[in-house]
C-alpha cells in the first residue's frame, strides 16, 4: 500500500436521493471514504443496499437531475465531481475514473464492433489518430489476456464469450489509464470458473498500474484477499469498514457477522446448514428510525429502534481504525488472526 | 450463396401467389370489358364474339396462365379504352413519378424525423419534447387534402415560390423536376412524419436506458456522438421496417396528392381505369405495385443485418 497522501478519491458524506412517484428514495445516505492510489477498497452488501449507486454516484454518473439529488463532496484527484460542469465531468471520464460494469452482454454496443468500443475512447481523450488508437487498443486487449487481439478487434460483442467481453469491457475502462477504477460487480453475470480469472486480473492490473480500485460485490468471497479495506454498506449506510482482514476476522456489527456467518466454508462439514439473515432490507421509501438492521437484528434493543447509531472507531487500542455504526458492537467477538 | 437463392426463391413464390390474386381480384370486379371497349347498345353476339376473341371464356387458370406468360416478358396487355396504348408503356409513364413522390416525401420525412426524435429522445418528457409531439399530433390529424390545399394556396398561388398542376419530367430538367415534385412531396411527408418522430422518439428512449449506454457515457462520450453513434441504429427497427411498408403504400396511394397537383402517377391512373373497367391496366399497375413492395421488403429485412450483426448468419 502506498503511503504517501496522494488521495486519489474522497467522499465526505454523500447523500443520493432519487425522487420517486412514490416519494423521496435515499439510495446512499452519508457515506464517506477514502482511497489512495493503489489501494483497493471492497464495497460489500446485499443487493438493494447502495453500493452500485455510490459506485455511480462517485463518478458523478449518478448527479444532480431533476429527478435525483446529491449532497456531499466526491472529490477525485481533488475535484468534486458534483460541482462540475458536465463536459469537464465527461473530461474525467476515462482519464481519472472509469467504471466496469455488471453483465458484459448488455454493457457492450450490439452493433459496434469490438475495437470501436476501445479506441473512440482512446481517440476523444488521448486524440490519437487511427492508426495509434488501433494499435493501443491491440495492446490492451493483449494486456487483459485476449488470444488473438487483432482479429477481435474486427469481432462484434456477441462473437465473443461471456469472460472475453468482460475482458473487454475492462479494456474499455483502462484505456485512458485511469487513477480510479470502479468494478461494480464484474463477475456476477460470469460463470464461476470465470470470476476467478476476471477477478484476478483485475487485481494484476490495478498492481501493474498503481491504480486505486472500488471492487463492489455482494460476493464477500470476491473481496476476501483482493482488497485492502473493505465497507458494509447496509440501506445506503456504510455499518462498518476497517482492514479487510479485520473486518473478516473480527467484524464488529452484527450485520458484518450476520453476512460473514452466511458464506459457506469449504472447513464447514458437508451437509451444513447455509445460515441466511432472517428478514428482509428495509423498503427505503420509508426506512425505520433508528439503526436501520434493527428489525433483523438479534441483539436489538429500544435503543437501537429509537436512535441511530454514528459511525465510529471501536478498533481497541490498534494503529488501524476500525469503523462501526453499532450501539453495542461485538467486541472482542474473535481474536484476529494474522 | 445458398441463402440469396433461398431468398430469391421465396420472393418469386410470394410474387407468384400475389399475382393471382391480384389477376383473380380484378376479374371478380363488376362490369364487362367487352361493354368497356365497345360501348353501350350493341347486339348482344357482338359483345360474345369480343369476349371469346378476348380468351375471356377461357377457364381462370388459362387465362391466368396466359397474362402471366405475357407479364413476365413485360407484356401487360393493351389497354381497353381510350386511348388503347400498351398496359406496360402506360405503367411506365405512370411509375416514376409516384416512386419520385413517394421516395422524397420519405427522404423529407426522415431527414426531419431523426433530429426530431433524438432530440425528444435526449430530452424525453421536457418542454420541448411534449411540444414536438403535440405538433407531430397536430400534423398527423390534418387530412392531407386539406394540408395540400393550404400548401398550394401559400406556396404556389401566394407565394408563387411553386409551380402548380404541371409536372416536368426528370428526363427533361433536374432542377425543374424537382422544383414541381417538392410541394407535393412534402404534403406526403408531412403524413409520414409524425408517425416517424413517434416510433423513433420512443425506440430511441428505450435503447437510452441499455447498459451500453450508460457504459458510453461512463468513457466520456459526449450525449450527442452517443445519441447518434451509440443509440440511433440500434433504435432504428421500427423505423426501417414502417419505411418499407410506407414506400409499399404510397406508390400506389398519394391518389388525394396526385388530384391536387395534377400529377400523372399510378394512384390517380388506376382509379381512372378501375372507373373505367379497364381490366388490363388495373391488373398491370396492381401487379407492378405488388413487385415494387416485395422487393423493397426484401430490402428492408436484409437491411436488418446491416442493423444488427447478430442477426447476420454465419454460415453465409
Amino acid at each position: 500500500m502506498n503511503q504517501d497522501n496522494d488521495l486519489v478519491l474522497e467522499v465526505r458524506d454523500v447523500r443520493t436521493t432519487f425522487l420517486t412517484p412514490r416519494g423521496p428514495v435515499r439510495a446512499v445516505d452519508g457515506v464517506s471514504m477514502s482511497l489512495r492510489a493503489g489501494e483497493t477498497l471492497g464495497i460489500v452488501g446485499e443487493s438493494g443496499s447502495g453500493k452500485s449507486v455510490l459506485g455511480r454516484t462517485v463518478m458523478g454518473l449518478v448527479s444532480n437531475s431533476p429527478t435525483t439529488t446529491v449532497t456531499g463532496e466526491c472529490l477525485i484527484d481533488g475535484r468534486d465531481v458534483h460541482t462540475l460542469k458536465p463536459n469537464q465531468r465527461r473530461q474525467l471520464w476515462g482519464p481519472e475514473v472509469a467504471m466496469v460494469f455488471q453483465d458484459p452482454m448488455t454493457s457492450l454496443n450490439p452493433v459496434k464492433r469490438v475495437g470501436r468500443h476501445i479506441t473512440e475512447a482512446l481517440r476523444l481523450h488521448l486524440g490519437v489518430g487511427k492508426k495509434e488508437a488501433h494499435d493501443r487498443a491491440v495492446e490492451l486487449l493483449r494486456q487483459v489476456s485476449i488470444p488473438e487481439p487483432v482479429r477481435r478487434m474486427t469481432q462484434y460483442p456477441h462473437e465473443l464469450s461471456g469472460g472475453m467481453r468482460q475482458r473487454v469491457v475492462i479494456a474499455m475502462a483502462l484505456a485512458c489509464d485511469p487513477k480510479l477504477l470502479i468494478a461494480d460487480e464484474p463477475t456476477t453475470a460470469l460463470d464461476v470458473t470465470v470470476q476467478k480469472q476476471i477477478l484476478d486480473l483485475l487485481a494484476s492490473l490495478a498492481t501493474e498500474r498503481n491504480m486505486a480500485t472500488i471492487l463492489i460485490s455482494h460476493d464477500l468471497g470476491a473481496v476476501e484477499g483482493r482488497t485492502d479495506r473493505v465497507a458494509v454498506m447496509y440501506a445506503g449506510r456504510t455499518v462498518e469498514t476497517s482492514r479487510t482482514s479485520r473486518v473478516f476476522n473480527n467484524p464488529v456489527h452484527p450485520y458484518a457477522d450476520a453476512l460473514l456467518a452466511s458464506i459457506p466454508r469449504i472447513a464447514d462439514d458437508p451437509h451444513t446448514v447455509l445460515r441466511a439473515i432472517d428478514g428482509s432490507p428495509p423498503n427505503m421509501l420509508n426506512p425505520p428510525d433508528g439503526c436501520r438492521f434493527a428489525p433483523r437484528c438479534r441483539f436489538a434493543v429500544d435503543r437501537c429502534r429509537e436512535e441511530s447509531p454514528e459511525l465510529r472507531d471501536l478498533a481497541d487500542g490498534t494503529d488501524d481504525t476500525h469503523l462501526g455504526a453499532c450501539h453495542f458492537p461485538l467486541l472482542p467477538a474473535r481474536q484476529e488472526v494474522g | 450463396m445458398r441463402r440469396i437463392t433461398l431468398r430469391i426463391g421465396e420472393l418469386l413464390a410470394v410474387l407468384l401467389v400475389v399475382s393471382f390474386g391480384v389477376f383473380a381480384m380484378v376479374t371478380l370486379m363488376p362490369g364487362d370489358p367487352a361493354v368497356a371497349i365497345l360501348g353501350e347498345g350493341h347486339p348482344k353476339h357482338e359483345y360474345a364474339e369480343l369476349r371469346d376473341q378476348m380468351g375471356l371464356n377461357d377457364p381462370l387458370l388459362t387465362r391466368y396462365w396466359d397474362w402471366l406468360s405475357g407479364a413476365v416478358r413485360g407484356d401487360l396487355g393493351t389497354s381497353l379504352v381510350p386511348p388503347q396504348g400498351d398496359v406496360t408503356e402506360r405503367i411506365l409513364g405512370a411509375l416514376p413519378v409516384s416512386v419520385e413522390l413517394a421516395v422524397l416525401g420519405l427522404l423529407i420525412a426522415l431527414v426531419l424525423a431523426i433530429p426530431l426524435a433524438l432530440w425528444s429522445a435526449a430530452h424525453a418528457g421536457g418542454t420541448i419534447d411534449r411540444m414536438i409531439s403535440a405538433t407531430m399530433f397536430a400534423t398527423l390529424s390534418i387530412p392531407s387534402f386539406l394540408a395540400g390545399l393550404l400548401l398550394i394556396m401559400i406556396f404556389a398561388n401566394g407565394l408563387g415560390w411553386f409551380p402548380r398542376a404541371q409536372w416536368v419530367r426528370l428526363s427533361e430538367s433536374i432542377p425543374g423536376n424537382v422544383h414541381h415534385a417538392l410541394l407535393p412531396a412534402i404534403v406526403i411527408a408531412m403524413m409520414e412524419l409524425a408517425l416517424f418522430t413517434r416510433i423513433l422518439r420512443n425506440d430511441l428512449i428505450v435503447t437510452l436506458s441499455e447498459d451500453y449506454i450508460l457504459a458510453a457515457r461512463a468513457k466520456g462520450m459526449p450525449p450527442w456522438r452517443i445519441m447518434i453513434g451509440d443509440a440511433l441504429r440500434p433504435s432504428s427497427f421500427s423505423l426501417v421496417t414502417l419505411m418499407g411498408i410506407s414506400l409499399g403504400r404510397l406508390i400506389g396511394s398519394t391518389v388525394i396528392v396526385e388530384y391536387l397537383f395534377a400529377l400523372p402517377g399510378m394512384g390517380s391512373m388506376i382509379v381512372t381505369s378501375a372507373n373505367q373497367g379497364d381490366f388490363p391496366l388495373v391488373q398491370g399497375a396492381v401487379l407492378v405495385i405488388a413487385l415494387v413492395y416485395v422487393v423493397v421488403n426484401a430490402g428492408i429485412d436484409l437491411s436488418y443485418g446491416y442493423l444488427d450483426p447478430r442477426t447476420r448468419r454465419v454460415h453465409a
